[in-house]
């Protein structure tokens, strides 16, 4: 377990309430030591604030400096980090601490505003990447003008402290020569570049093309082999037909991201399993999705069961399963059109409903209810609730 | 007899809803293509044009725009086999009076049809899915001063049980109120698609990457 800061059991930043929580002794103590720390030499007082800064407090917040880095306002952030070394050092003038002269001080200033440009946008680029195919032109102007102040600083300090003139006699010649071969260069660079984004291009597409091919022999062409071989069989192929066109749709779609197991794909893919063994057809309509929590697997395995017991009852019309996920409460409804049965006559000692579905949801804080009228078909209505 | 133009451009899927419509509704003409489709309903001027979404050309949104402009009356009902949900709301936003799948029944399509001929709005299922996640999408609190940006209490219960599977007559039995209220209910919901401005629909759609 790792050190979090208390506050709400601290006085100043909570961090010897946490040490103490850490530990397992009473707070009381660790503050004597650090006061008897401070009486002893002042170097209680700076290592505590370093603590307060860097150690993450009680519950999800992340440490001040994580929290400031990574903010939105990026150029707040990078306006207030000159400002920050712009103090720092001016603090350390005053006390004569170390000797800081306008020379070493602003371009120090400027090359720290640069760095925390850089720094910030690397701590959030990775996800935005991830997310768009190309980088977003506000990172690359952030990155650039962050570059920019760096070496600007860099250079203002070799400038003003004389350290520039012998350099510029080296660089100066190079600078021109290397001009000079760019300019020879560049069409050749320029069309190698092209050529390798056009056969990069192709590859992709042949990439892609092999892969819906792939995909299409291994799906649709089976199926319809199967469809011929067993035309004599219109449930076996209606049944076949559903299920491939349950995947191609879940294959074109591709709505959710793979691996992830969601509330909602997990109730379709229940269905489609249902649907499968039994030879029913189902319609599934969800809306909003959840995570697939214990509570959650409990509702779909409820479903499960319900839709098993649909299967048995309903006529020729699909099934209807509908799902609504919002704000931690989810509803599932199980509806089929078969011939229904009064539910107060149902004997007490029939199990089934009770135990797999009723019985479940209870265990798990939700409930069930099954309505049916003769004639009107069944409803199971599953909720849980936060 | 209900009057019926097939837009499709699969020749093998018209004559497959002509068969199935034989009897119960009058098929005058059918079209594959978006210009044949256009000329076709302008001339013969059906109750209802049913429109198949994806089309080479512009699809079925294609059409229903150029039609719109000679024939702002004409009703269309989307016949689709698509199910993504960003085809399916883009065409009920613009103007399509309802949307049944392409596994429907001939007698349920009939009876579709004769009901956006009355006036009336036909949802399914699967639609009322998702026009309840696209409304939901804004659940969050925001500031939403527009009523069209918004679903009734009344028109969310409604359209749940639509999802749900029930029929108008069903619901109206359920929920104690005349089969006419439900489709009122239901008629509201999509002039609130076609007409609001929908912010939360266009959030819901950056959600979904539709756009950027």
């Amino acid at each position: 377990m790792a050190v979090r800061r208390d506050p709400q059991h601290g006085y100043l930043g909570g961090v010897c309430a946490g040490f103490a929580a850490r530990v397992g002794i009473d707070p009381l103590l660790i503050r004597i030591g650090f006061i008897a720390a401070v009486a002893l030499g002042g170097v209680a007082i700076p290592l505590y604030a370093l603590a307060w800064v860097l150690i993450p407090a009680e519950g999800p917040e992340r440490p001040s400096v994580q929290r400031l880095l990574t903010r939105s306002d990026t150029w707040l952030v990078a306006a207030g980090m000159g400002c920050l070394t712009a103090a720092g050092l001016l603090l350390l003038r005053a006390w004569d601490v170390w000797f800081v002269d306008d020379r070493f001080l602003w371009p120090a200033v400027i090359a720290a505003t640069g760095g925390a440009l850089i720094w910030r946008q690397s701590q959030t680029a990775p996800e935005r990447v991830a997310e768009r195919a190309r980088l977003p032109r506000q990172t690359v102007n952030r990155a650039t003008a962050g570059a920019a102040l760096v070496v600007g600083g860099a250079l203002i300090f070799l400038y003003v402290n004389d350290a520039l003139a012998p350099a510029r006699d080296v660089v100066l010649p190079v600078l021109v020569i290397l001009v000079a071969v760019a300019i020879i260069l560049a069409p050749w660079w320029i069309r190698l570049v092209r050529g390798l984004a056009d056969e990069r291009d192709a590859r992709i597409r042949s990439q892609e093309r092999a892969e819906v091919a792939a995909h299409l022999h291994d799906s649709v062409l089976q199926t319809l082999a199967l469809v011929q071989k067993r035309a004599d069989d219109p449930r076996e192929v209606a049944a076949l037909a559903r299920r491939q066109e349950r995947e191609l749709r879940a294959w074109l779609n591709n709505t959710r991201p793979s691996g992830e197991v969601t509330l909602a794909s997990a109730l379709e893919a229940a269905a489609a399993e249902v649907e499968a063994d039994h030879h029913v057809p189902i319609d599934v309509v969800t809306v909003g999705d959840g995570p697939l929590d214990e509570r959650a697997a409990a509702l779909v395995a409820a479903a499960r069961e319900a839709l098993v017991n649909a299967s048995k009852f309903a006529g020729p019309e699909p099934i209807s399963l509908y799902a609504e996920v919002a704000d931690d409460r989810a509803e599932v409804f199980v509806r089929d059109r078969g011939p229904g049965f009064a539910v107060d006559d149902v004997p007490s000692d029939r199990r089934g409903v009770r135990d797999s579905i009723v019985g479940r949801m209870e265990r798990h804080g939700g409930r069930a209810t099954v309505h049916s009228t003769p004639g009107h078909g069944t409803e199971v209505e599953l909720v849980i609730e936060p | 007899m209900t009057t019926v133009v097939i837009v499709d451009d699969h020749s093998l899927f018209r004559a497959g809803v002509r068969a199935e419509l034989d009897g119960l509704v009058d098929v005058i003409g059918d079209a594959s293509t978006v210009e044949e489709a256009v000329a076709c309903v302008v001339a013969l001027e059906p109750d209802v044009v049913l429109l198949d979404v994806h089309m080479p050309g512009g699809g079925g949104l294609e059409v229903l725009r150029q039609v719109a402009e000679k024939r702002p009356a004409q009703r269309f009902l989307a016949l689709s086999v698509s199910d993504a949900p960003e085809d399916v709301i883009a065409i009920i936003r613009a103007g399509a009076r309802g949307y049944v799948t392409k596994t429907i029944s001939g007698e349920e399509l009939a009876d579709a049809v004769r009901r956006i001929s009355d006036g009336d709005a036909v949802f399914s299922p699967r639609l009322a899915g998702f026009v309840l996640d696209a409304f939901a999408a804004g659940s969050a609190p925001v500031e939403v001063d527009d009523e069209l940006e918004q679903l009734t209490t009344r028109e969310r219960e409604v359209l749940r049980h639509i999802a749900r599977g029930y029929l108008y007559k069903e619901i109206a039995a359920r929920l104690n109120i005349s089969t006419k209220t439900v489709e009122a209910h239901v008629s509201a919901v999509l002039r609130k698609l076609q007409l609001s401005s929908r912010h939360e629909l266009s959030r819901w759609a950056v959600q979904r990457r539709l756009v950027d």
